[in-house]
């Protein structure tokens, strides 16, 4: 089984915000919430670079330990899901998370956040794969059709990776070895303990 | 001799420039490296301990982009706080268990008198026991968060326990209001009788006469009462302070502000339901005659004079009552 990662090469990202529209537009993310998101470091000045991040499919993941009610599970392919159903919306795995990927529809006033919501990697939720009550509340499940996550296929620059961690990990090497340079897989020690040697 | 100046000098220019050409030569021939300055993620994480940035959608706190920092919260979540809640509640218990088996209750020693005096007014007793009701639901629904996933969890399920969570949460959040009122008042009410002075010094040096069989004098408040006071007060005030800001996330700081606070909140949260297992046992079975105080809200004046004697003349003084003349045990039974 492969072991699904994120990888953003930030030496190619042009900021175009294509994968965070991708993401809004496939599952039909709600208003005030971003799966995806588009992070620019030192803004105008020399070596800039930008990173698309979301949820980063954590090995270990922060998010699933500190659950009061035990609703976030990885799969078999190391993605990181979890049930609207049994989520009551503490907050606290956005505590945890240092991606800063779950995120809450503000549906009242004070301590009404709603069910969490984050980046499914397109692999849907807990409900049978493809079924109405699963595109409802996660969005497409692309991985069950055979696809891979639609921000990273979208990428103009097939910056942002998606995939077998292997294999994204070696088409990242071989470019760094190509053009000579990267500046490493972002986020990639915090979420897997490793990194990619470049 | 002017044109061989001339000569010179421009052999000599024309040598400098190619010394200039030849230097600069090798850096232009070599491949451009467009991640010399580019900013590295490992050098970022070490000098911020956090990777903010720009970003283009309206959430702007959407612009940190990496804060390993959850990592430690985790650790305290998981497993810190787990050991102090455990500890702080299960210890309490356990000492009051011991103590209750050696000490038993402590007794009215010259009985019961037959006649009352009032301790605590309705709307004092009103606030009493709207706050402790509220406080109770909200320690339940607080431990249930921390200890629920592995106690309860696998006794009644996913489904079921997501449901009672869900309830608790609400209750946790709705009954914060009248539990922080509850705490406003009960600071404002008995404050006067909390101040600590020279009896308290005295009140805990015999012992508050639950260890031995004294009975220091003490005004409306003993030192005992006076810590539980000052618990509630500022327990109570720091556990709603950080709860408000649980409970309005982002209002007054970011993911580590809320980090802190949840580490602020459970710690004393912890630490406050272990001083209201000692609170609750000695208003109850530790002491007879206490319970009434909040109860009916009328003591047994043997009660008073036994635990409360300053205070007990304070009131006689006022009232002008006949009561400050010792009284026989009513009953000869006893």
């Amino acid at each position: 089984m492969a072991r699904m990662k994120f990888l953003c090469d930030a030496d190619r990202c042009i900021e175009c915000n294509a994968c965070v529209t991708a993401c809004k537009n496939e599952h039909e993310v709600p208003w005030g919430i971003n799966r995806r998101r588009v992070v620019t470091i030192n803004d105008g000045k020399p070596g800039e670079r930008s990173v698309s991040m979301a949820c980063m499919h954590c090995t270990d993941a922060p998010c699933s330990a500190v659950c009061p009610v035990n609703c976030i599970y990885t799969t078999a392919d190391g993605v990181v899901l979890h049930s609207k159903d049994l989520c009551i919306g503490c907050g606290y795995c956005f505590y945890a998370c240092p991606f800063g990927a779950p995120q809450y529809p503000k549906v009242g006033n004070f301590g009404s956040r709603g069910k969490m919501d984050k980046c499914t990697f397109c692999a849907g939720g807990p409900e049978a794969d493809g079924s109405k009550e699963e595109y409802e509340k996660y969005g497409a499940n692309r991985l069950a059709e055979g696809k891979l996550p639609l921000c990273a296929e979208m990428c103009s620059t097939k910056s942002l990776l998606a995939g077998d961690g292997e294999i994204i990990a070696q088409i990242y090497k071989e470019r760094v070895m190509k053009r000579g340079y990267g500046s490493g897989a972002w986020g990639w020690k915090t979420a897997y303990r490793e990194t990619i040697e470049s | 001799m002017a044109s061989f100046a001339r000569f010179i000098r421009h052999t000599v220019g024309a040598l400098a420039f190619l010394l200039v050409i030849f230097m600069v030569g090798p850096c232009s021939a070599q491949q451009i490296n467009p991640t010399a300055s580019s900013v590295r993620e490992q050098q970022l994480l070490q000098e911020f301990d956090r990777i903010q940035g720009r970003v283009s959608i309206p959430d702007q706190r959407s612009s940190v982009l990496v804060q390993p920092a959850g990592r430690e919260w985790r650790e305290f979540r998981n497993v810190t706080l787990r050991g102090i809640g455990g500890i702080a509640i299960l210890g309490m218990l356990a000492v009051l268990i011991i103590f209750y088996l050696s000490r038993g209750m402590v007794r009215l020693e010259s009985g019961r008198s037959g006649r009352t005096i009032v301790r605590f007014n309705s709307f004092e007793r009103f606030v009493h026991w709207m706050t402790a009701t509220c406080f109770v639901v909200l320690a339940i629904s607080g431990l249930n968060i921390t200890f629920g996933r592995s106690l309860l969890l696998p006794l009644i399920g996913h489904e079921t326990f997501s449901e009672w969570s869900q309830w608790a949460k609400y209750a946790h959040n709705y009954l914060s209001f009248p539990f922080t009122i509850g705490v406003v008042l009960i600071f404002l009410m008995w404050i006067a009788g909390n101040i600590p002075n020279k009896v308290d010094v005295n009140w805990f040096k015999r012992g508050g006469g639950i260890v031995g069989h004294d009975h220091p004098p003490a005004y409306r408040f003993n030192a005992g009462q006076k810590a539980i006071y000052w618990i509630v007060v500022i327990g109570g005030g720091l556990v709603a302070a950080t709860g408000y800001e649980l409970m309005f996330p982002f209002y007054l700081s970011g993911i580590e502000g809320m980090q802190l606070a949840q580490i602020v909140h459970a710690t004393v949260a912890m630490l406050f339901m272990a001083a209201m297992l000692a609170h609750i046992y000695i208003g109850t079975i530790g002491m007879e005659g206490a319970f009434e105080a909040m109860g009916s809200g009328t003591v047994d004046v043997n009660w008073a004079r036994e635990h409360h004697s300053l205070w007990l003349e304070e009131q006689n003084a006022r009232t002008g009552a006949n009561d400050a003349r010792p009284q026989p045990a009513a009953t000869a039974a006893e």
